[in-house]
């Protein structure tokens, strides 16, 4: 996989008015995951870690885009709530006939936060923002797990 | 509500459709504007829930990483991380 500077982004995303919120998600992100480490002790579970991590991932999101979107106000409140954070996993499990539109958008309105208050036309722009801003937090994911592992590798001299 | 009403919504509904199709990666895309709204909105659920997943998989990752370095060198690279952005 080539390696690609998180900030200046990519080809196929020329969305370039995603670059003051991409920083502030970095930056949210990292802080995060810096204070996992400091508060993390050798008798913290693997599990319950990973569930911080994944949970500073959704936070780093919503604040990035902040009371703009719909999804990312609902995902606020979420947070805020403290419930757990789950997201629907399996495809439905009723039987496959040819699905209209409509029904399809029932089961992406499940997927974005804030979907079941969503007309059809909410819907298709919040999917999109949120859309691109998980591929920007899993991009930031793996440019982090990227620069972490290559100095666990080579770790500098001071 | 007037047929010519209708008929933009129509459109904005499609251009919300199309911007959603190029968002996906080429091979979630089913051939350019022939892909039905259906097909399309199923392949964007695919899409989130497999980025979902793909979210989980790092922090798990992560978490790991984090777990082999004491907390004073994760503490340097994670700095040095925030700084590189």
């Amino acid at each position: 996989m080539e390696s690609k500077s998180f900030t200046t982004g990519n080809r196929d995303n020329p969305n370039t008015d995603l670059h003051g919120s991409k920083n502030m998600m970095a930056s949210h992100f990292l802080r995060a995951l810096f204070r996992i480490q400091q508060t993390s002790t050798s008798s913290s579970s693997f599990a319950g870690r990973s569930r911080r991590i994944r949970r500073a991932a959704y936070a780093s999101m919503a604040y990035s885009a902040g009371a703009r979107r719909a999804w990312s106000r609902a995902l606020l409140r979420k947070l805020r709530s403290r419930a757990r954070l789950r997201f629907p996993r399996r495809l439905s499990r009723t039987a496959r006939p040819q699905r209209r539109d409509m029904d399809q958008a029932q089961v992406l309105r499940k997927l974005v936060p804030g979907g079941p208050s969503m007309d059809y036309c909410k819907l298709l722009e919040e999917t999109a923002d949120y859309i691109r801003c998980l591929t920007t937090q899993v991009r930031l994911m793996q440019t982090v797990m990227d620069s972490i592992s290559s100095y666990a590798h080579h770790p500098m001299i001071p | 509500m007037s047929s010519r009403r209708s008929r933009v919504s129509e459109e904005e509904i499609n251009e919300l459709i199309s911007k959603l199709q190029s968002l996906l990666p080429e091979a979630r895309r089913r051939g350019g504007g022939r892909a039905s709204a259906a097909k399309l909105l199923k392949e964007t659920c695919n899409y989130i829930r497999s980025l979902n997943r793909e979210v989980d998989d790092l922090s798990g990752r992560l978490s790991a990483l984090m777990a082999t370095m004491d907390h004073n060198s994760a503490e340097a690279e994670i700095i040095r991380s925030l700084l590189r952005q």
